[in-house]
């Protein structure tokens, strides 16, 4: 997509894939036919640059013909370059600046919270995403009300757009900042499915705190030139490097 | 701090309409939830509070959180009331309202309090006179400035009513009751003649209004027939009543709010793209000294007689 399109953030969508592919293929219910259905369970892409790896995943998940994956980005393509929920059944919030994910999820939990309803929300983070301070704010939120219905994932590939978290604003020790604004935090490996599927589909009721998993993934995974390299952040691969990445990948 | 009286010698405060009729939806409908940032008081939500203490989430001093938490609520259902300060709720979460809010076009309502000048005292950090220009920019969001205590409690029914994004501004500033014809209704886009007038044509919204009737008093008294118009909703704009303001020859608005980008720039828009009058926009010129907010109109001519002349002026400029 990314390749056809001439644009796109491929290191960041690989890290995100394999998480993305837990959730909707072990994790999540769902209805494509209903996207509106009041029960589903929801899910924010809060780091909605990320849309390589989210229509792919939403496109294999039956929410819309995986052919009209080839009009990413192009005029008047229900794909934009950041989500729309406008036009595309799946997505629950537009997202595109960093930091508005998890102050929504964290509102639409509070719904569900009111309601008694059996309904989780789940939101996708960057890390670098993190040093935004509305997340910060909704954190206190969650924490304070004991969203035990709320689930961030953070994607944690250490690399921003420009450089590394740790050399920009750093961000560690990043599981004690979230216990100590009172969630419940895990710490897997982001590419393993086993352990990803482990802590997303376990239970919530009687955690009595939202739920924070860092996933520790690489920026570019899968892909040999891309991996853990800052430069792939949005970067386009020319028809070698395509290639080559496709050879890598299947 | 500007404390304006409430139900004092004829004159309203508009959060008290407001804090009524969204207690009084609440009890209708169960979807309707308030959402504050450490301003319930501010609000006048201690009554809600009281009887739907699980319908209010008080995200504390958190403007960005708040508004999202709004756009959440709605996506789980609920018809969310969001209220805050108007000049934090616009310009402190200024990309919430735009992404999560007006791009996402969600069921949330935005409650502007204290709007325009009535923290006077405290400065321009506080004085929000700047938000109708910010969220202009947003196509789909409603805007809508209530002039009065009935026509408050009107907009939150209307908006209450209509399934997408709203902004309502309420202000705590002591205004009176407007005298209307018997069966007044109020919609959404439509702005209503409070006075009849065929030379010049003023167009006034929220605490100016009663101020533009005063004004086109004194002028009938000199033979000068001045319409009043209540332009409440500033998004949509009532196009008719601007094409027939236009057909007096002369127009003057009056905002408590800056002469860029608000009511009257918005009118300027239509104006001058479609048959140009001479016009005047009455408001402040963008930062403004601390005071209180009657020295305020006063001293910017938001007044009785500053509305009078602006008038008489702008008659004078008719070809």
């Amino acid at each position: 997509m990314v390749y056809e399109a001439g644009q796109g953030h491929p290191g960041g969508d690989f890290s995100a894939t394999d998480i993305l592919a837990a959730l909707y293929f072990g994790v999540m219910h769902y209805n494509p036919k209903e996207p509106r259905d009041p029960g589903r369970d929801r899910f924010v892409m809060s780091k909605g640059h990320c849309t390589g790896a989210f229509y792919s995943v939403l496109a294999a998940a039956g929410y819309f013909p995986e052919a009209d994956l080839a009009t990413y980005m192009e005029p008047l393509s229900m794909l934009n370059g950041h989500p729309n929920r406008n036009y595309l059944p799946g997505v629950e919030t537009n997202t595109g600046p960093l930091g508005h994910g998890l102050p929504v999820a964290t509102g639409i939990a509070i719904a569900g919270q009111i309601d008694k309803a059996d309904y989780r929300t789940f939101v996708l983070t960057g890390d670098g995403e993190l040093q935004e301070g509305s997340n910060w704010e909704a954190a206190l939120t969650a924490g304070h009300r004991k969203l035990e219905n709320l689930t961030l994932i953070v994607d944690r590939n250490r690399l921003q757009q420009g450089a590394r978290t740790e050399d920009t604003a750093s961000l560690d020790p990043l599981d004690d900042k979230w216990r100590a604004f009172g969630w419940h935090v895990e710490v897997v490996d982001g590419h393993d499915h086993a352990q990803l599927l482990d802590v997303l589909s376990a239970s919530p009721k009687g955690r009595g705190k939202p739920l924070c998993v860092i996933a520790n993934t690489f920026k570019g995974k899968g892909v040999s030139f891309m991996h853990d390299n800052v430069s792939w952040h949005h970067g386009v691969p020319n028809k070698d490097q395509y290639e080559q990445a496709m050879r890598e990948l299947v | 701090m500007s404390a304006a009286p409430s139900h004092k010698a004829g004159l309203f405060d508009c959060r008290d309409s407001f804090a009524a009729t969204i207690e009084a939806l609440a009890e209708a409908d169960p979807r309707i939830v308030t959402v504050v940032s450490d301003s319930v008081g501010s609000s006048k939500l201690g009554g809600f509070r009281t009887k739907f203490p699980e319908r209010m989430v008080n995200v504390g001093i958190a403007e960005q959180t708040l508004v999202a938490v709004g756009a959440g609520l709605a996506n789980g259902g609920k018809v969310p009331f969001v209220s805050a300060a108007s000049c934090f709720i616009t310009g402190r979460a200024l990309e919430q309202v735009k992404a999560d809010i007006a791009y996402s076009n969600v069921n949330v309502k935005l409650i502007g309090q204290s709007s325009g000048v009535a923290y006077g005292e405290l400065g321009p950090t506080h004085h929000s006179i700047e938000d109708l220009a910010w969220l202009r920019l947003f196509n789909n969001l409603k805007l809508i400035v209530p002039a009065d205590p009935w026509q408050t409690a009107e907009a939150i029914k209307a908006a209450a009513a209509y399934d997408g994004p709203v902004f309502v501004r309420v202000s705590r500033m002591a205004v009176p009751a407007l005298e209307r014809p018997e069966g007044a209704r109020f919609e959404i886009g439509k702005a209503e003649t409070l006075v009849e007038g065929t030379d010049a044509t003023i167009i006034a919204n929220g605490t100016m209004v009663h101020r533009g009737v005063a004004a086109a008093k004194t002028l009938a008294a000199e033979g000068i027939s001045a319409r009043v118009v209540n332009m409440a909703t500033v998004n949509p704009l009532d196009e008719d009543a601007i094409t027939a303001a236009i057909a007096t020859g002369a127009i003057v608005t009056v905002e408590e709010h800056s002469v860029r980008g608000g009511l009257g720039g918005a009118i300027a828009e239509v104006v001058a793209t479609t048959e140009p009058v001479p016009m005047r926009i009455l408001g402040f010129p963008g930062f403004v000294p601390t005071g209180s907010a009657e020295w305020l109109f006063d001293h910017f001519g938001l007044n009785e007689t500053g509305i009078a002349d602006a008038v008489r002026q702008t008659v004078a400029r008719k070809k």
